[in-house]
């Protein structure tokens, strides 16, 4: 476990329970990014403030490009020994299924991890543990035939 | 405060998070998934701290008339652990494992400043995240669709 960041990790967790926390207690939504991404696509409803949302996970980055050298001393995060795929292909497919596969089972990292765990909602609680656990046994396969180290 | 405000301000707060806990970088996913071979559980740590914070608040504010801004509360109907919830949570592992981005980061990744490996708007991040709205366009638009109509004709 070379790579585990404890502090950093606890500490953006926080900061994300504080936003869905804040986004819950003014607007009366749950913050699950897949559902957004959703209706600001489909849906009239509330579109502006959902596009904001996104916009604001494009921005929250840059913010933290400002503020890195602060930050960064206090949460260097270390090397990794696991690359991105750069397979266009491996990209693509993933990429549908991501979008098909949260929005057929209602719910993605945090809609269900976050939300939905949050609200002990049992069915969140087996909808992650199916991810979770695809996800692993999917790592694991790649792995075995040599596509990921 | 309106609500574009207060969600931009939400959507900040949840990508700084997102870059301070390394979610950004599909590498420290993949370690997390990766269960038998240098297992990094972060992600372990980024979940659990945000629904400790959640869990509590949500718990006081469930039974809300209404929200702070005044709107209506809007919660999921309880969800019924069907076929649609476990084949899509399955479909959406494989996709997590094969590339190592979920719906967030994937956004984050955009902007996320060389710690993901990745460069600002890299192309692989924006060939995701449109092979991701073609996913969730066809859920919505074919799969959903044609459920509903295989139930009514039943």
């Amino acid at each position: 476990m070379n790579n585990f960041t404890p502090i950093s990790a606890l500490a953006g967790g926080i900061m994300i329970g504080l936003s869905v926390v804040l986004y819950f207690y003014t607007t009366g939504r749950l913050a699950g990014v897949s559902g957004i991404v959703e209706n600001a696509i489909t849906k009239k409803a509330n579109r502006l403030s959902n596009i904001f949302f996104l916009l604001g996970l494009v921005l929250g980055p840059l913010l933290y490009g400002i503020t890195k050298e602060p930050i960064a001393i206090a949460f260097t995060l270390p090397d990794h020994s696991f690359a991105i795929t750069d397979s266009y292909p491996l990209i693509i497919i993933g990429g549908l299924l991501v979008g098909l596969g949260t929005r057929l089972g209602g719910g993605c990292t945090s809609g269900h991890g976050i939300c939905g765990i949050g609200r002990l909602s049992s069915s969140s609680i087996i909808a992650t543990v199916v991810f979770v656990g695809v996800g692993m046994l999917t790592v694991t396969i790649l792995q075995q035939s040599g596509i990921y180290l | 405060m309106n609500d574009k405000v207060i969600s931009l301000l939400c959507g900040v707060i949840f990508g700084l998070g997102l870059v301070v806990s390394g979610m950004t970088n599909p590498s420290k996913v993949i370690g997390f998934l990766s269960i038998t071979h240098n297992w990094d559980a972060s992600l372990i740590f980024v979940m659990g701290g945000a629904i400790l914070i959640f869990a509590p608040f949500f718990y006081f504010l469930k039974n809300r008339e209404a929200s702070a801004l005044g709107f209506e509360i809007e919660l999921p109907s309880k969800q019924e652990v069907d076929r649609r919830l476990v084949i899509g949570s399955a479909l959406f592992g494989v996709g997590w494992g094969l590339v190592g981005l979920c719906p967030g980061p994937s956004i984050s990744a955009l902007t996320s400043p060389g710690i993901s490996g990745l460069a600002v708007f890299d192309p692989i991040v924006i060939i995701f995240l449109l092979s991701m709205a073609i996913g969730i366009v066809v859920n919505k638009n074919l799969l959903q669709k044609t459920i509903q109509n295989k139930k009514l004709n039943v």
